[in-house]
Protein backbone atom coordinates (compact mmCIF):
# COMPACT_ATOMS: atom_id res chain seq x y z
CA UNK A 1 0.00 0.00 0.00
CA UNK A 2 1.25 3.11 -1.02
CA UNK A 3 1.18 6.54 1.51
CA UNK A 4 -1.41 8.21 -1.06
CA UNK A 5 -3.64 4.85 -0.59
CA UNK A 6 -2.98 4.67 3.04
CA UNK A 7 -4.41 8.47 3.27
CA UNK A 8 -7.26 8.28 1.34
CA UNK A 9 -7.95 4.97 3.14
CA UNK A 10 -7.55 6.94 6.70
CA UNK A 11 -9.65 10.00 4.79
CA UNK A 12 -12.55 7.53 4.32
CA UNK A 13 -12.37 6.49 7.89
CA UNK A 14 -12.50 9.92 9.15
CA UNK A 15 -15.10 10.94 6.75
CA UNK A 16 -17.51 7.97 8.21
CA UNK A 17 -16.48 8.97 11.73
CA UNK A 18 -17.27 12.27 11.15
CA UNK A 19 -20.68 11.58 9.82
CA UNK A 20 -21.48 9.89 12.81
CA UNK A 21 -20.39 12.33 15.28
CA UNK A 22 -23.14 14.76 13.38
CA UNK A 23 -25.56 11.70 13.86
CA UNK A 24 -24.68 12.38 17.58
CA UNK A 25 -25.64 15.82 17.62
CA UNK A 26 -28.79 14.68 15.90
CA UNK A 27 -29.72 12.23 18.33
CA UNK A 28 -29.46 14.78 20.94
CA UNK A 29 -31.57 17.27 19.21
CA UNK A 30 -34.41 14.93 19.20
CA UNK A 31 -33.04 13.47 21.87
CA UNK A 32 -34.18 16.62 24.28
CA UNK A 33 -37.84 16.97 22.37
CA UNK A 34 -38.16 12.98 23.70
CA UNK A 35 -37.23 14.00 27.49
CA UNK A 36 -40.11 17.02 27.12
CA UNK A 37 -42.31 14.54 26.07
CA UNK A 38 -41.39 11.95 28.95
CA UNK A 39 -41.96 14.14 31.41
CA UNK A 40 -44.87 16.27 30.45
CA UNK A 41 -46.22 12.53 29.74
CA UNK A 42 -46.12 11.65 33.58
CA UNK A 43 -46.83 14.87 34.29
CA UNK A 44 -50.33 15.13 32.17
CA UNK A 45 -50.74 11.22 32.17
CA UNK A 46 -54.83 11.41 31.45
CA UNK A 47 -55.12 14.93 29.08
CA UNK A 48 -52.03 12.66 26.93
CA UNK A 49 -54.10 9.19 26.62
CA UNK A 50 -56.89 11.77 25.51
CA UNK A 51 -55.07 13.96 22.99
CA UNK A 52 -52.88 10.56 21.26
CA UNK A 53 -56.84 8.83 20.56
CA UNK A 54 -56.89 11.77 17.94
CA UNK A 55 -53.62 10.57 15.69
CA UNK A 56 -54.80 7.89 13.32
CA UNK A 57 -52.01 4.92 13.62
CA UNK A 58 -52.68 3.16 10.65
CA UNK A 59 -50.72 6.07 8.78
CA UNK A 60 -48.44 5.96 11.70
CA UNK A 61 -47.94 2.43 10.78
CA UNK A 62 -48.33 2.78 7.11
CA UNK A 63 -45.03 5.55 7.23
CA UNK A 64 -43.28 2.93 9.54
CA UNK A 65 -43.46 0.27 6.67
CA UNK A 66 -42.86 2.88 4.21
CA UNK A 67 -39.42 4.04 6.28
CA UNK A 68 -38.59 0.36 7.11
CA UNK A 69 -38.44 -0.79 3.35
CA UNK A 70 -36.83 2.85 2.20
CA UNK A 71 -34.00 1.91 4.57
CA UNK A 72 -33.43 -1.12 3.45
CA UNK A 73 -33.49 -0.39 -0.25
CA UNK A 74 -30.69 2.35 0.60
CA UNK A 75 -28.61 -0.44 2.17
CA UNK A 76 -28.15 -2.13 -0.82
CA UNK A 77 -27.90 0.47 -3.22
CA UNK A 78 -24.27 0.07 -1.16
CA UNK A 79 -24.04 -3.27 -1.49
CA UNK A 80 -24.67 -2.48 -5.26
CA UNK A 81 -22.44 0.20 -5.58
CA UNK A 82 -19.47 -2.03 -3.39
CA UNK A 83 -20.31 -4.60 -6.45
CA UNK A 84 -19.82 -1.94 -9.25
CA UNK A 85 -23.15 -2.06 -9.82
CA UNK A 86 -23.89 1.78 -10.34
CA UNK A 87 -26.78 1.46 -12.54
CA UNK A 88 -28.57 -1.40 -10.00
CA UNK A 89 -27.43 1.53 -7.06
CA UNK A 90 -28.77 4.33 -8.81
CA UNK A 91 -32.43 2.18 -9.04
CA UNK A 92 -32.57 1.03 -5.36
CA UNK A 93 -31.62 5.30 -4.54
CA UNK A 94 -34.28 6.14 -6.30
CA UNK A 95 -36.94 3.40 -4.90
CA UNK A 96 -35.81 4.92 -1.71
CA UNK A 97 -36.64 8.61 -2.96
CA UNK A 98 -40.00 7.58 -4.08
CA UNK A 99 -40.63 5.96 -0.93
CA UNK A 100 -39.54 9.14 0.83
CA UNK A 101 -42.39 10.82 -1.27
CA UNK A 102 -45.13 8.52 -0.24
CA UNK A 103 -44.16 9.43 3.42
CA UNK A 104 -44.32 12.68 3.17
CA UNK A 105 -47.95 12.22 1.06
CA UNK A 106 -48.68 10.25 4.43
CA UNK A 107 -47.75 13.12 6.34
CA UNK A 108 -49.89 15.85 4.29
CA UNK A 109 -53.17 13.99 4.56
CA UNK A 110 -52.38 12.93 8.47
CA UNK A 111 -51.66 16.84 8.89
CA UNK A 112 -54.02 18.42 6.79
CA UNK A 113 -56.69 16.35 8.64
CA UNK A 114 -55.35 18.13 12.31
CA UNK A 115 -55.57 21.52 10.26
CA UNK A 116 -59.05 21.01 9.20
CA UNK A 117 -60.06 19.72 12.61
CA UNK A 118 -58.33 23.08 13.87
CA UNK A 119 -56.03 21.24 16.05
CA UNK A 120 -52.61 23.47 15.59
CA UNK A 121 -51.18 25.30 17.94
CA UNK A 122 -52.49 28.80 18.75
CA UNK A 123 -55.90 27.92 16.88
CA UNK A 124 -59.33 28.67 18.09
CA UNK A 125 -59.98 24.83 19.22
CA UNK A 126 -56.40 24.29 20.73
CA UNK A 127 -57.27 27.07 23.50
CA UNK A 128 -60.36 25.63 24.76
CA UNK A 129 -58.56 22.27 25.67
CA UNK A 130 -56.85 20.87 28.83
CA UNK A 131 -53.11 22.16 29.38
CA UNK A 132 -52.12 18.81 28.55
CA UNK A 133 -53.29 18.04 25.29
CA UNK A 134 -51.76 21.70 24.19
CA UNK A 135 -48.57 19.98 25.54
CA UNK A 136 -49.08 16.86 23.67
CA UNK A 137 -50.51 18.34 19.84
CA UNK A 138 -46.96 20.74 20.43
CA UNK A 139 -44.85 17.95 20.79
CA UNK A 140 -46.74 16.45 18.27
CA UNK A 141 -45.97 19.33 15.48
CA UNK A 142 -42.82 19.78 16.24
CA UNK A 143 -41.27 16.34 17.08
CA UNK A 144 -43.08 14.97 13.32
CA UNK A 145 -42.46 18.11 11.88
CA UNK A 146 -38.83 18.19 12.61
CA UNK A 147 -38.60 14.52 11.46
CA UNK A 148 -40.60 15.56 7.98
CA UNK A 149 -37.87 18.34 7.72
CA UNK A 150 -35.61 15.33 8.16
CA UNK A 151 -37.23 13.51 5.31
CA UNK A 152 -37.00 16.47 3.09
CA UNK A 153 -32.94 17.37 3.78
CA UNK A 154 -32.42 13.14 3.44
CA UNK A 155 -33.63 13.06 0.32
CA UNK A 156 -32.15 16.09 -1.48
CA UNK A 157 -28.59 14.20 -0.06
CA UNK A 158 -29.60 11.42 -2.10
CA UNK A 159 -30.82 13.07 -4.88
CA UNK A 160 -27.17 14.48 -5.00
CA UNK A 161 -25.08 10.59 -4.35
CA UNK A 162 -27.42 9.78 -7.73
CA UNK A 163 -25.71 12.34 -9.31
CA UNK A 164 -22.46 11.95 -8.17
CA UNK A 165 -22.60 8.26 -9.59
CA UNK A 166 -23.61 9.28 -12.58
CA UNK A 167 -21.01 11.68 -13.23
CA UNK A 168 -18.91 9.10 -11.89
CA UNK A 169 -17.46 10.83 -9.29
CA UNK A 170 -19.27 7.87 -6.77
CA UNK A 171 -17.69 4.86 -7.97
CA UNK A 172 -16.70 0.99 -6.40
CA UNK A 173 -13.28 2.07 -5.39
CA UNK A 174 -14.58 5.50 -3.68
CA UNK A 175 -18.30 6.22 -1.98
CA UNK A 176 -18.09 7.43 1.31
CA UNK A 177 -20.48 10.21 0.28
CA UNK A 178 -22.85 7.94 -0.60
CA UNK A 179 -22.53 5.49 2.69
CA UNK A 180 -23.31 8.88 4.90
CA UNK A 181 -26.32 9.62 2.74
CA UNK A 182 -27.22 6.02 3.65
CA UNK A 183 -26.27 6.81 7.07
CA UNK A 184 -28.27 9.88 7.55
CA UNK A 185 -30.89 8.10 5.71
CA UNK A 186 -31.09 5.74 8.41
CA UNK A 187 -30.81 8.50 11.31
CA UNK A 188 -34.57 8.93 9.94
CA UNK A 189 -35.56 5.87 10.03
CA UNK A 190 -34.01 5.75 13.57
CA UNK A 191 -35.85 8.34 15.10
CA UNK A 192 -39.75 7.29 13.51
CA UNK A 193 -39.08 3.71 14.83
CA UNK A 194 -39.16 5.56 18.78
CA UNK A 195 -41.65 8.16 17.15
CA UNK A 196 -44.49 5.74 16.05
CA UNK A 197 -45.03 4.22 19.40
CA UNK A 198 -44.52 7.16 21.83
CA UNK A 199 -47.12 9.15 19.94
CA UNK A 200 -49.14 6.84 17.80
CA UNK A 201 -49.50 3.66 19.83
CA UNK A 202 -49.66 4.35 23.54
CA UNK A 203 -52.50 6.28 24.09
CA UNK B 1 -7.19 3.43 -7.26
CA UNK B 2 -7.49 2.22 -3.64
CA UNK B 3 -10.68 0.79 -3.14
CA UNK B 4 -12.57 1.52 0.59
CA UNK B 5 -12.22 -1.75 2.19
CA UNK B 6 -15.72 -2.55 3.97
CA UNK B 7 -17.67 -5.37 4.73
CA UNK B 8 -20.45 -6.10 1.67
CA UNK B 9 -23.92 -6.98 2.98
CA UNK B 10 -26.09 -9.44 1.11
CA UNK B 11 -28.57 -8.80 -0.65
CA UNK B 12 -30.31 -11.81 1.38
CA UNK B 13 -29.06 -10.48 4.99
CA UNK B 14 -30.75 -6.98 3.93
CA UNK B 15 -34.22 -9.00 3.48
CA UNK B 16 -34.05 -10.76 6.37
CA UNK B 17 -32.98 -7.83 8.73
CA UNK B 18 -36.46 -6.02 6.70
CA UNK B 19 -38.71 -9.09 7.46
CA UNK B 20 -37.11 -9.39 11.34
CA UNK B 21 -38.07 -5.11 11.91
CA UNK B 22 -41.54 -5.71 10.32
CA UNK B 23 -42.32 -8.44 12.37
CA UNK B 24 -41.08 -6.43 15.37
CA UNK B 25 -43.59 -3.96 13.88
CA UNK B 26 -46.29 -6.10 14.17
CA UNK B 27 -45.28 -7.38 17.53
CA UNK B 28 -45.62 -4.20 18.53
CA UNK B 29 -48.93 -2.56 17.20
CA UNK B 30 -50.62 -6.33 18.43
CA UNK B 31 -48.99 -6.19 21.81
CA UNK B 32 -50.61 -2.37 22.27
CA UNK B 33 -54.36 -4.17 22.11
CA UNK B 34 -53.39 -6.34 25.10
CA UNK B 35 -53.75 -4.31 28.07
CA UNK B 36 -50.99 -4.44 29.66
CA UNK B 37 -51.13 -1.27 32.58
CA UNK B 38 -47.94 0.44 33.13
CA UNK B 39 -46.24 -2.33 30.94
CA UNK B 40 -47.75 -1.21 28.08
CA UNK B 41 -44.88 1.73 27.42
CA UNK B 42 -42.45 -0.25 28.61
CA UNK B 43 -43.53 -3.31 25.80
CA UNK B 44 -43.41 -0.62 23.20
CA UNK B 45 -40.03 1.00 24.24
CA UNK B 46 -38.09 -2.41 24.69
CA UNK B 47 -39.20 -3.73 21.14
CA UNK B 48 -38.25 -0.30 19.38
CA UNK B 49 -34.87 -0.41 21.58
CA UNK B 50 -34.22 -3.93 19.97
CA UNK B 51 -35.31 -2.40 16.23
CA UNK B 52 -32.80 0.66 16.99
CA UNK B 53 -30.37 -1.96 17.78
CA UNK B 54 -31.08 -3.95 14.35
CA UNK B 55 -31.14 -1.14 12.04
CA UNK B 56 -27.54 0.49 13.51
CA UNK B 57 -26.05 -3.11 13.78
CA UNK B 58 -27.06 -4.33 10.45
CA UNK B 59 -28.01 -1.94 7.89
CA UNK B 60 -25.86 1.18 9.54
CA UNK B 61 -23.15 -1.71 9.49
CA UNK B 62 -21.70 -1.01 12.91
CA UNK B 63 -21.58 -4.78 13.17
CA UNK B 64 -18.50 -4.61 10.76
CA UNK B 65 -16.80 -1.20 11.94
CA UNK B 66 -13.93 -0.92 14.03
CA UNK B 67 -14.00 -1.11 17.57
CA UNK B 68 -13.39 2.63 18.08
CA UNK B 69 -16.27 3.42 16.35
CA UNK B 70 -18.83 1.39 17.89
CA UNK B 71 -17.63 2.26 21.79
CA UNK B 72 -18.45 5.95 20.56
CA UNK B 73 -21.72 5.03 19.42
CA UNK B 74 -22.19 2.45 22.72
CA UNK B 75 -20.89 5.41 24.39
CA UNK B 76 -22.96 8.12 23.44
CA UNK B 77 -26.44 5.92 23.58
CA UNK B 78 -25.00 5.47 27.30
CA UNK B 79 -24.64 8.75 28.18
CA UNK B 80 -28.16 9.74 26.42
CA UNK B 81 -29.78 6.87 28.68
CA UNK B 82 -27.85 8.56 31.98
CA UNK B 83 -29.36 12.32 30.96
CA UNK B 84 -32.71 10.42 30.80
CA UNK B 85 -32.80 9.00 34.39
CA UNK B 86 -31.23 12.20 35.81
CA UNK B 87 -33.74 13.93 34.56
CA UNK B 88 -36.30 11.66 35.94
CA UNK B 89 -34.44 11.43 39.13
CA UNK B 90 -34.53 15.56 39.38
CA UNK B 91 -38.09 15.64 38.00
CA UNK B 92 -39.36 12.75 40.71
CA UNK B 93 -37.38 14.34 43.60
CA UNK B 94 -37.12 17.94 43.58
Amino acid sequence: MSSTEHSELIDSDTGKMGMWLFLFTELFLFGGLFIVYAVMRSKYAEDFHHAALELNAFIGATNTVVLLVSSMTVAMSLTAIQQNRANKAIGLIFITLILAGVFMVNKYFEWGHKLDLHLYPGSDVMRTLPHGEIMFFGLYFMMTGLHALHVIIGGILLTVVIFKIKSGKVHQGHYLLQENGALYWHLVDLIWIFLFPLLYLIT
Amino acid sequence: MKNQENHISSDSTNWTVLLILLILTTISILAIKIHLGSFTVALALIIASVKVTIVLTYFMHLKFENTLLRLMVGGVFLLFAIVIAITFIDYYFR
